[in-house]
């Protein structure tokens, strides 16, 4: 199936949860879902057995601008051999969403690397730490509005 | 271990340890972790019962940094250090994903000598890999003849490119220089010495009664599992499942060429076997073989610069693109937002996901046994941390 | 640097010979730590291995910091490991030397400017002997830094400086 097909199918099953199918000339079509039915969609899509997706090659986190983070599902069947990529959009101030961890496992990680670098908290995963930086480290780098601390543990950080 | 009140012990995780459990550290400094990786290991004597992986004692920034360099092609040298031992592949990893969303096709000399360079550098990165595993479970000897191996293919890289490492040669459009004179006939004479050398890895290390006790029936990693889990590369290809990216999902034009792609069958142990993934490497370091001799007969003349973009400015918009590094799926997740500086890039690393089943494939052996299986995982750390 | 450092007053005949022979014994078998964090490594591993044979030098890799007399710093210091490289130095027995390998480890190397989590360089945290430049150096260049180290141990004395 291609990319309108699979877009097609979400949207006669779940109707106002997507809320935005694009597939540009150079970029990857994605479809965009409310992030409170991540959990059903992201179900649906492991366990159709037209989608059959159960391969999660890359999941992302993504800062937006204007106060806006985001959450990018780069998908792949090993079956069907097709492709899809699914966006949230979270607001900064309480930037929460389901995970998928117990969906496919592969997201276990990823999510927490997204937690680690934008501050994206995913409920429901069986253990949300800091993974890439120390359990004490202020802030998330990979915020737009990060600033770099002058000292950590003693040391001088900046050159 | 943190002691909190009740005088329980417990694990960075907060399990509490049982009364015959204990938990220790393995690295991150370690003559057997491949690097900066801290390994918890909760053990009831000598069988470990749990592995908790630390990382990100090597997490150099990567992804700020390219979205803070001037333009697209400034980028190329930090993919370099992600997977310091296939750099190659990394860089064109990064490209394969540009090229996609500026939309340009690439002469056909470029095709070429992108293909053997990337295979000259995934029978390099595998003869670490093999050497190294040797190492680890107690076979020096290997370790020498896999590192002169390499030397040759060192030569040919810094006869092309001046670096014996880290070449920042793949560029977006195209290559940094042309190939030298005199390349081909060295790297045929290369192709031809390194042969027979396999045969005699086999009879050094893949079939020795040692090597086999160690590495059969450990570390078995049941198909189903690798996919849900997301591995890649021969970590999925050992455990019996026939994908490989140049073929079944195809970024350049490995069709044109005659070989094979190598999975584990369970000859010596259990299919999906620490002794099943390390020789899908051996089998596809000589599938490398035949494919860079294929495409050094074939190559065609050209110009190599002609399609690097004066401006790299591509349209907003976002894409993820992958190719099959020596440990697996390297993709890169680039998003633009029509200006000259990346938006976003997320380097999606095989190593960092093959990592994350190590707890699952590791429960029930013991301490010997989680060397050789992190061993024959084959990560690299400067690309699980970036 | 031991019992002996820096407890006699003037130089005599006997501690000239003492000095000569404890120096060439420290210089020519210096046994790293394995410590190799990243790029740098693989070239510090080439350079142990048949090619470019550290070993000719005395230079052979332990495990253990209570068995090395030399720590060579290859590749980035993070600041998360920071603290452990801190702890394997103290643990390392006098006379011990630091090489710093590779620009990360010297500067902060191509992650100077925008590395929130890169320390700029190994000598803030430990004293370093000798900076070999390169990103990363090759083997040879690695040797000349031993080889320079070599020549900085060649130098030592027992006798206290005169204030």
């Amino acid at each position: 199936m291609n990319a309108p097909e699979i877009s097609e199918k979400l949207r006669s099953k779940f109707g106002d949860a997507i809320l935005e199918v694009k597939a540009e000339a150079l970029s990857d079509p994605f479809v965009k879902i409310k992030p409170g039915m991540l959990s059903e969609i992201s179900l649906y899509l492991r366990t159709d057995g037209d989608l059959q997706f159960d391969f999660l090659m890359c999941l992302s986190g993504i800062d937006h601008g204007k106060n806006i983070l985001g959450v990018v599902y780069n998908l792949y069947s090993m079956t069907k051999r097709h492709k899809i990529t699914i966006k949230v959009e979270l607001p900064a101030e309480k930037p929460e969403v389901g995970s998928v961890a117990l969906i496919w496992p592969s997201a276990g990680w990823h999510e927490r690397e997204a937690y680690d670098l934008f501050g994206i908290v995913f409920t429901g995963h069986p253990d949300l730490r800091r993974i890439l930086l120390p359990e004490d480290y202020p802030g998330h780098p990979l915020r737009k509005d990060f600033k770099v601390p002058e000292f950590y543990g003693g040391m001088k950080v900046p050159y | 271990m943190p002691r909190l009140n009740d005088g329980a012990l417990r694990t960075t995780t907060g399990r509490i340890l049982r009364r015959e459990e204990m938990a220790i550290n393995m690295g991150p400094q370690h003559p057997s972790t491949h690097g900066v990786l801290r390994l918890e290991l909760v053990l009831d004597g000598e069988i470990v019962v749990d592995v908790i992986p630390h990382i990100g004692y090597l997490h150099r920034c990567f992804e700020k940094h390219a979205e803070a360099m001037n333009n697209y092609q400034q980028v190329i040298p930090y993919c370099d250090r992600l997977d310091y031992i296939s750099s190659m592949n990394m860089d064109w990893a990064y490209v394969i994903a540009v090229e996609k969303l500026l939309g340009i096709k690439v002469p056909e000399r470029v095709e070429y000598i992108r293909v053997i360079m990337a295979e000259l550098q995934r029978i390099a990165s595998h003869l670490i890999a093999i050497g190294t595993y040797g190492l680890d479970v107690g076979a020096f000897t290997p370790f020498l003849y896999c590192f002169r191996d390499r030397e040759g293919i060192l030569d040919l890289f810094e006869m092309t490119c001046g670096a014996r490492l880290l070449y920042n040669y793949i560029w977006v459009g195209g290559l940094a220089f042309d190939l030298p004179a005199g390349f081909i006939d060295k790297a045929k004479a290369f192709c031809e010495y390194f042969r027979p050398n396999i045969k005699e890895l086999n009879d050094l290390l893949t079939y020795n009664e040692i090597f086999v006790k160690r590495t059969a029936h450990v570390g078995i990693l049941p198909a189903d599992v690798a996919i849900a889990y997301g591995c890649s590369g021969p970590m999925l290809r050992g455990s019996g499942v026939d994908f490989d990216l140049r073929r079944d999902d195809p970024y350049s034009i490995y069709d044109r060429f005659d070989w094979t792609v190598q999975v584990g069958k369970g000859e010596v142990g259990t299919l999906g076997d620490c002794w099943d993934r390390y020789m899908v490497r051996v089998r596809e370091m000589e599938q490398s073989l035949n494919i860079i001799e294929q495409a050094l007969r074939q190559i065609p003349a050209g110009d190599v610069f002609s399609a690097i973009p004066k401006r790299i400015r591509p349209n907003p918009g976002d894409v993820y693109a992958r190719s099959e590094a020596p440990r697996g799926e390297m993709g890169f997740y680039i998003v633009s937002d029509g200006s000259a500086t990346p938006y976003r890039v997320k380097a999606r690393s095989p190593s960092f996901v093959n990592l994350s089943v190590l707890p699952e494939i590791s429960r029930g052996y013991m301490i010997a046994d989680v060397v050789a299986i992190a061993g024959s995982v084959d990560i690299v750390l400067g690309e699980v941390d970036r | 640097m031991g019992l002996l450092d820096k407890t006699f007053n003037d130089g005599n005949v006997v501690v000239t010979t003492l000095d000569t022979v404890l120096n060439w014994a420290r210089l020519s078998s210096l046994y790293q730590m394995h410590f190799g964090l990243a790029c740098c490594a693989i070239e510090m591993m080439a350079a142990s291995a048949s090619h470019y044979d550290f070993d000719r030098f005395g230079v052979m890799p332990r495990a253990s910091p209570r068995q090395a007399d030399l720590i060579i710093v290859s590749g980035t210091v993070t600041l998360k490991m920071a603290s452990r490289i801190k702890t394997l130095y103290d643990q390392m027995s006098e006379p011990r030397y630091v090489l710093s390998m590779g620009s990360c480890a010297n500067c902060g190397g191509p992650y100077w400017e925008h590395g929130y989590h890169v320390l700029k360089g190994v000598d803030r945290i430990i004293p370093v002997d000798v900076y070999v430049p390169g990103c990363p150096p090759r083997p040879e260049a690695l040797m000349e830094g031993v080889i320079k180290l070599q020549e900085k141990i060649r130098k030592e004395t027992l006798v206290k400086k005169n204030p």
